[in-house]
């Protein structure tokens, strides 16, 4: 199995390929230079694994929460390739994905929840509880949410870890919403392809691969203008 | 050379396959225009999330239109700008995706360029030079057309674009938006009286425009329409669009005299508006030039104009230097250049 995996949904740039177990990864902070640089990344995976994108099986992307802009990017760039190739595609999300990295790296020993949030400006975090499935992947308990850090909440008992942006501007009131249980936290931690491919491989095995078509962004937050009231045409009727 | 186009730089999503040999092979276009009319104008947002959602239907629609395998093609190209940078993006993303996938060369193009050479996805194309007038919702500009990549801006808004001036005074009178063609079959049935716009910048030589102080002469004669059951609706209509046509017509002229042409080539969203047309033919018939339109559908934004410029340019042997891509928002036709092979 062959799987190639992009992420741009935050100031990171990352591409990961799993060829039969074996990674080979890019990662780069690169604020506004993510359209630069994806495309050159999943090419230099490819050419130190001696492939080409014909033999890519699966795509992967970094679906949301996170900034619009990026997660069209990578949404854009993986549709053109799946369409290009004929190949299907796993939207994955941001929060399990940082989650994931939390694990990988360590964070988790003796802790099974994980408080993942993203900041969403406006005052508000994106947010998921993340515990293991029964495979130990990282997933979230409900749907990502977004709102202000003071209404999230966390269910159950047992210490809590967390992780992501959102922990940098809202340690506090994300800390209140897991009743004093946080112990350890990494507010600088940022999604990475590389802790998506287990996420999306596990999906692929449970036959939830889409289509091209259907790779599109999970923004979240979905209001973003308000509708004017309508002008009152009255005074110039009749005329 | 067979070539993709993809335009998403505002409000609609547009898709065509153009091949150097055979001509335009299909063409698929989604417009928002129902969405944005809800908010009075385009969200960016909205419009970069709807791109990402239309594209891809877009794609197979027109490989199949053109009874071709999938991806059978030499090359994809894709509005690179100017344009909303979130809408140019998506574009921008999903072609070099394809492209990259394809192995085949991709070249960001620029959205007014198309516009300009529009006119040759017509049979009756015109011959290099022309003078070209593009007015629409979003610019209001005269080019001298020496040939592709050789463009001179003879003159340009300082302000509102035309069209953004029919939409704006539209909005004024409560015709929704865009009202811009709602305002012009209103103006069918007024006429002149009492009301008469300025003419902006006609007294000044040279062939730049200002149209913003059109909404502050809509906005008295609104006012006095109010007061004065005499004055119809229709009427601020006409005069509004008498001023404006009257402007656009007479620095087409001038624009024609400056730079020595007998062709001019109308294109934008305004092109469609028939009482420009009757009196560009009526006037620059008279002094023995000659006006040419592309299609109203491809007038207004459409990947057709995008598919016939890129396959231009990649004939000529020009393509982005990599997979990497960028968009550029502002991007000054001036910097055009003649492709290196041409």
């Amino acid at each position: 199995m062959k799987l190639l995996a992009l992420d741009t949904a935050t100031e990171a740039c990352s591409v990961a390929l799993s060829v039969d177990g074996e990674i080979i990864e890019r990662f780069e902070l690169a604020p506004r230079r993510h359209t630069e640089l994806i495309l050159p990344m999943a090419e230099s995976v490819l050419a130190e694994a001696g492939l080409g994108l014909r033999d890519i099986d699966l795509f992967a992307f970094g679906a949301g929460p996170g900034s619009f802009t990026g997660l069209r990017i990578a949404a854009g760039v993986v549709q053109g390739l799946a369409l290009g190739l004929d190949r299907p595609v796993v939207p994955v999300c941001t929060l399990e994905t940082l989650a994931e990295g939390a694990r990988r790296r360590g964070m988790l020993k003796g802790v099974d929840i994980v408080l993942a949030a993203i900041d969403a400006r406006m005052s508000e975090v994106y947010w998921a509880e993340c515990r293991p499935d029964a495979t130990g992947r990282m997933r979230k308990r409900a749907p990502a949410r977004v709102e202000a850090a003071a209404s999230v909440s966390v269910a159950g008992t047992g210490p809590v870890a967390g992780v992501g942006s959102g922990w940098a501007s809202y340690a506090d009131a994300l800390g209140h919403a897991s009743a004093g249980r946080v112990g350890v936290v990494d507010a600088d931690a940022l999604p990475r392809a590389v802790d998506m491919l287990e996420l999306a491989l596990s999906a692929w095995e449970q036959g939830q691969a889409l289509p091209a078509e259907a790779a599109q962004p999970v923004y979240v937050r979905n209001h973003v203008a308000d509708i004017p009231p309508t002008p009152d045409l009255s005074r110039l009727s009749g005329r | 050379m067979r070539v993709l186009g993809i335009e998403s730089s505002c409000d609609e999503t547009g898709v065509a396959l153009y091949d150097t040999e055979r001509g335009l092979l299909a063409h698929a276009l989604y417009s928002q225009v129902d969405l944005h009319a809800l908010y009075g104008g385009v969200v960016p947002e909205l419009a970069s999330r709807d791109h990402v959602r239309r594209i891809a239907p877009l794609l197979r629609e027109v490989f199949l239109q053109a009874g071709i395998d999938f991806g059978a093609v030499d090359g994809v190209a894709y509005t690179a700008g100017p344009g909303l940078m979130g809408a140019l993006m998506v574009g921008a993303a999903v072609a070099k995706g394809l492209g990259t996938a394809w192995s085949v060369p991709s070249l960001g193009v620029h959205h007014m360029e198309a516009h300009l050479l529009a006119p040759f996805l017509e049979p009756d194309a015109p011959a290099f030079p022309f003078v070209a007038l593009l007015v629409s919702g979003g610019h209001t500009l005269l080019v001298d057309v020496v040939g592709l990549g050789s463009y001179r801006v003879l003159g340009e808004s300082i302000d509102d674009a035309a069209g953004e001036a029919f939409d704006k005074t539209a909005k004024l009178m409560g015709l929704g938006y865009p009202g811009g063609a709602a305002l012009a079959q209103l103006a069918a049935e007024g006429g002149p009286g009492a009301l008469s716009f300025p003419r902006p910048m006609l007294d000044r030589p040279g062939c730049d425009f200002s149209f913003s102080g059109l909404k502050t002469a809509a906005l008295h004669a609104l006012a006095r329409a109010r007061q004065e059951p005499s004055l119809r609706l229709a009427d601020v209509a006409w005069a509004f669009e008498e001023a404006v046509v009257e402007t656009l017509v007479v620095k087409s002229e001038r624009a024609l005299e400056l730079a020595g042409r007998d062709r001019l080539v109308v294109a934008g969203g305004v092109g469609a508006n028939q009482r420009l047309r009757a009196r560009l033919r009526e006037r620059l018939g008279a002094r023995g030039a000659c006006v040419h339109y592309p299609r109203i559908a491809f007038c207004t934004d459409n990947g057709a104009m995008v598919a016939l410029v890129g396959a231009l340019r990649l004939a000529q042997g020009e393509r982005d230097a990599d997979s990497g891509f960028r968009t550029r928002p502002r991007w000054s036709l001036a910097e055009l250049q003649v492709p290196k092979g041409a």
